[in-house]
């Protein structure tokens, strides 16, 4: 009995070892660094409390983002859901490409934010106006990236090109697990399609939907890649009487704060980050958890 | 009534043929833009290119430019991809298994801190691991920043936790009666995972490596804090974001290089494509 759990421990010891080493570690440094006076520069390091946690919402550029930040999640979990489950009850139905439609969508799940947002900015910045152009549309040749009240919008528009697919496909798998025979029922019953849709499909496939809110909302909290490469932040707004970047996410924020040398307030910044996704988190999953037992 | 079935299947075939029209219209963009001039692409943005071959040119452009060394960055990306990939699906294997068939507070104290560690966000522990690795580096004699070995240590870090909750979910499942049987033949535990349980996880392992593949080919931040953003160890998409920051609006180089980024993405899909589907929707249910 020793020698087996020896040879356990022994199974468990390399992942345990990467884990506290990158994860764990740099973790609870992470949060000593934000009560500090860090630079990234000097090697002297000083506890000052929580100086940075109270100074940096007085910031209207940090105050931006976070707003800017929620908004454009709340926009991406409506519209990732709504876009992602549509496409599961078309391919799902009985189409004759179904699984090349499948495959289709989830495509652009394939590319990484950095290349993606590249091919965006050519589509809204050259692509679109030309377009417009052709098409004699003057507001078209107005690239969506350079207007302050659209460019959220046109980043959620690629976020749901990019991540709808991925989401179709955990809705197939819960619809795949309905008994077919429940459907047949309904239908017999006389329920058309948009009442099977609601009081069938919708409450049986709760679980996939705690998943799928989940995923869209942590990833659009966190989201750095396709914002550096398509926007970089631009363009220029006002908010509360001061410059700040129209699309600068709350990640990308924390990471400029960091090279302009300010480190410890870029931790302070990212711990509020962490503790604004776990409070969401938890209340969203333990919202969808009620939702799930009460069908 | 069967009129009416018929006009809802034609257009619900009509609204999937434009929508996935819709989805992979920027590919096209991509594609076609990628064979033209940078003049070609600001005056002729829609049109079809007026001579393929140009795309070749342009490949040639990025293959052999000298600021920024795409093919070495495509050789690093392929291999930290790679060892990446065979160190999560072993280890985290091995160890879900492990905590699994351990019943102790341990175990469980140890499945619950890799779950929990899964929404802690990069923002809040990049900046101190950068520190950290150097740190540790120094304190060992070795090298992990700006080296293959330490990229390839900080994704088993980072991936195992999301790979050990889904094998630990499917392990779960598999009867420990086949186990026992080995056991009281006289095989060793570490025998009965790797000749027993490790063939059984098959198909799991297949949503783990696509889960894990897609996310560290594409992965930007954890390559360009660990190696630079031009040291001498790159991956694609720092490469890509290098090609973008030196030829700023000099499409038919971006373009051409994204194109090159994704094609093997691309590629394997078109031929893994029915696996691909098939083990994310099994990772799905878990």
């Amino acid at each position: 009995m020793q020698r087996h759990s020896l040879t356990k421990a022994l199974f468990v010891l390399p992942c345990l070892l990467a884990f506290v080493m990158v994860m764990l570690v740099p973790f609870f440094y992470g949060l000593f660094y934000s009560l500090t006076d860090w630079n990234g520069v000097s090697d002297s390091i000083n506890f000052i409390g929580f100086a940075h946690f109270g100074r940096v919402f007085t910031q209207p550029g940090f105050l931006y983002s976070f707003l800017v930040t929620i908004a454009y999640t709340a926009i991406n979990v409506v519209l990732v859901n709504v876009v992602g489950f549509a496409l599961a009850l078309l391919v799902t139905g009985n189409l004759r490409f179904r699984n090349f439609y499948r495959a289709g969508f989830f495509a652009p799940y394939l590319i990484g934010g950095i290349v993606l947002g590249y091919i965006w900015q050519f589509i809204f910045n050259n692509a679109v106006p030309a377009l417009g152009a052709a098409l004699a549309s003057q507001s078209m040749q107005v690239s969506l990236l350079s207007r302050a009240d659209a460019v959220i919008w046109a980043m959620s528009a690629v976020n749901t090109w990019q991540y709808a697919g991925y989401v179709m496909l955990i809705f197939i798998a819960a619809i795949q697990a309905i008994p077919v025979s429940l459907m047949e029922a309904a239908k017999i019953d006389g329920a058309g399609y948009f009442r099977r849709v609601t009081r069938i499909l919708i409450p049986m496939t709760a679980n996939a939907f705690t998943i799928t809110l989940f995923l869209t909302l942590t990833t659009s909290f966190k989201q750095y890649d396709m914002n550096f490469t398509l926007t970089r932040g631009g363009p220029a707004a006002r908010f509360l009487d001061q410059p700040v970047n129209a699309s600068q996410l709350l990640a990308m924020n924390i990471f400029n704060t960091a090279q302009a040398n300010h480190m410890a307030e870029a931790q302070a910044k990212a711990v509020i980050l962490f503790v604004a996704l776990v409070v969401v988190s938890l209340v969203q999953v333990s919202i969808n958890k009620r939702k799930e037992v009460e069908q | 009534m069967t009129r009416r079935r018929l006009a809802a299947k034609v257009l619900a075939e009509a609204l999937v043929v434009l929508l996935l029209a819709v989805f992979l219209i920027p590919f096209a963009m991509v594609v076609v833009n990628s064979a033209k001039t940078s003049k070609d692409i600001l005056f002729h943005t829609l049109d079809l290119p007026a001579n393929w071959g140009q795309l070749f040119v342009n490949i040639g452009l990025i293959f052999n430019n000298r600021t920024v060394h795409y093919a070495n960055a495509f050789l690093d990306s392929a291999l930290i991809t790679f060892f990446s990939l065979a160190v999560i699906v072993l280890f985290s294997s091995m160890c879900a298994w492990a905590l699994v068939r351990t019943k102790s507070a341990w175990s469980t104290i140890l499945f619950f801190a890799f779950v929990a560690a899964m929404v802690i966000p990069f923002q809040v522990l990049m900046f101190p691991l950068v520190r950290w690795m150097r740190v540790l580096g120094d304190l060992i004699h070795f090298k992990l920043l700006q080296s293959i070995p330490g990229m390839v240590f900080a994704y088993l870090g980072f991936g195992c936790p999301l790979s050990i909750f889904i094998l630990h979910g499917f392990i779960k499942n598999i009867p420990y009666e086949l186990e026992e049987s080995a056991t009281i033949d006289g095989c060793s535990q570490a025998r009965t995972f790797f000749e027993i349980v490790f063939p059984l996880l098959q198909p799991i392992i297949i949503t783990v490596l696509i889960l894990n593949g897609i996310w560290i080919w594409n992965d930007y931040l954890l390559p360009l804090l660990m190696l630079g953003s031009n040291g001498a160890v790159q991956t694609i998409p720092v490469a890509v974001t290098a090609f973008a920051g030196a030829y700023l609006k000099q499409w038919d180089l971006i373009l051409t290089s994204t194109l090159i980024a994704m094609l093997p993405v691309i590629v394997l899909y078109l031929f893994a494509q029915r696996y691909i589907i098939k083990g994310m929707i099994e990772g799905a249910i878990k």
